[in-house]
């Protein structure tokens, strides 16, 4: 039996008897795709996956995360990124050229960076960078954490949830692959934008979230003037 | 061992105490998701067992020591409550919990994906709040799916559940009374295709009655996993169903 789009799945279910369809959140065995977790079933370029309902933030090369630093040690600082696994910064990664001496200036324990994984080893070492200009220490706004399962909803397709919310409401807005986000803008946008963040977590498995969320806006806009 | 009429102690008109048949579960009653600071969890009545599953992580092991370079580890913690059975049970860990924890997780274990979290730890918490016979049974059932919940992969679930024998008849899922006066229990714990990852036994049975039992025990853990199932399933239905009115419309695909 062949799963539907958007059918819930659990662990070992059958989604497919092709093995060329195998895509995340799915196994072979048997020359036959099974899932490997609880969600949903989606096509994405003719493969079959599996999209979780919940879950850890695992970090990959190439994420955009928000972090905290949690400790100093040798030339590293230790960043928690929402995982079970801490990221490294090292002090090259710091996009100016700074004495080991100094490192407690720049980022003290509690700092809040927006940062990138550069790398992940096997062992789950992490690395990660602040050398780009997107990327910085966080002095103003807020951060909010939501699902790192629900991220990729809060983006939407090729952007079209996160560039709405940026338009809509008046706020500089920066997403982490794990699950936090910053927020910055006047109180009273900031507000609106939590709010609507989590709307977005809550209802993230529903179809026609963006229309909705659009609609969202425009009545809290109007109540407001 | 008892000397009575076996018959009557134990089946009466082909029912037994409970009014069940001998191949007939005791109702069960699975909700999925009932703690919110756990990142897993399940509540599960299996007759008079009343039983609450979480599960943390993967994250982080503490004591360092224990962790592992190229998997996850899994703890599983076996509890019962001072008030889950008759004569107020001593609480702590004792040498049957300890038991228990170990079976059962080694009965998780061979399904949970490790490889796919270096260096971090699975734990899973079984509490029993109520006890009638069956509750490491009830727990491993309650695991299962909290894991699940909990967005662990693995390559199924795992359904669990025991047959034994009293007064002479080979029985499915034994209640306390005949378990305590019975000659013999066995729980297993079954994956859908059939995998057995747990076995146990204690009291006698012989050769053609094992075989019997063992494959009573089998059914019920596919019952069993039909109503794992439809808890996970529902679970996604109450949420969807509250957000959404029109959830059957059109489709999106999100990247």
């Amino acid at each position: 039996m062949d799963f539907m789009y958007r059918d819930v799945v659990v662990p070992g279910d059958l989604i497919s008897e092709d093995p060329e369809k195998a895509g995340e959140g799915t196994y072979v065995k048997d020359d036959k795709v099974y899932s490997f977790l609880y969600g949903l079933v989606s096509t994405y370029k003719d493969k079959v996956r599996v999209i979780p309902l919940a879950g850890k933030y695992i970090p990959a090369p190439g994420d955009a995360v928000i972090g905290v630093v949690e400790d100093i040690v040798f030339s590293n600082w230790i960043i928690n990124v929402n995982s079970p696994y801490d990221g490294l910064l090292h002090i090259s990664e710091y996009p100016k050229k700074i004495d080991l001496s100094e490192m407690t200036k720049h980022l003290r324990i509690g700092s809040t960076v927006m940062a990138k994984v550069k790398d992940v080893d096997p062992t789950m070492k992490v690395e990660i960078t602040l050398n780009d200009r997107m990327l910085g220490i966080l002095k103003k706004g807020r951060v909010v954490e939501i699902s790192p399962t629900k991220v990729p909803r809060l983006i939407g397709k090729g952007g079209s949830m996160i560039n709405m919310l940026k338009t809509e409401i008046k706020c500089d807005m920066f997403v982490g692959q794990n699950g936090r986000i910053w927020v910055d803008g006047n109180e009273e946008d900031m507000d609106l934008a939590l709010k609507t963040i989590l709307i977005i977590e809550k209802e993230a498995h529903t179809t026609g979230l963006t229309d909705r969320i659009s609609e969202f806006l425009k009545i809290e806009k109007e109540a407001r003037s | 061992m008892i000397f009575m009429d076996e018959d009557l102690s134990f089946l009466k008109n082909g029912f037994r105490l409970d009014g069940r048949r001998l191949d007939e579960l005791r109702p069960i009653k699975i909700e999925v998701g009932v703690l919110s600071r756990a990142d897993g969890s399940c509540y599960i009545e299996m007759g008079d067992n009343k039983v609450i599953a979480a599960v943390y992580g993967p994250r982080e092991v503490h004591p360092r020591h224990l962790q592992k370079v190229t998997r996850a580890i899994v703890r599983f913690r076996y509890n019962m409550a001072s008030f889950s059975v008759e004569e107020r049970k001593r609480p702590g860990p004792d040498r049957r919990s300890h038991e228990v924890s170990k079976v059962s997780r080694e009965a998780l274990e061979s399904v949970i994906m490790t490889a796919y979290f270096p260096r971090s730890v699975v734990d899973i918490f079984v509490e029993v709040l109520q006890a009638d016979a069956g509750t490491r049974t009830a727990g491993i059932n309650a695991a299962s799916v909290a894991l699940a919940d909990a967005g662990i992969p693995m390559t199924s679930l795992v359904s669990a559940c025991a047959a034994g024998k009293a007064g002479g008849h080979i029985m499915l899922d034994l209640m306390k009374d005949e378990d305590n006066f019975g000659e013999a229990d066995m729980p297993i714990a079954m994956t859908p295709n059939g995998e057995i990852s747990l076995l146990q036994m204690d009291g006698n049975f012989t050769q053609e009655e094992f075989g019997k039992a063992l494959e009573l025990a089998k059914n019920g853990c596919r019952q069993i996993y039909d109503i794992q199932r439809k808890a996970l399933s529902d679970k996604y239905r109450k949420i969807s169903g509250e957000q959404s009115k029109e959830i059957a419309g059109g489709v999106e695909v999100y990247e």
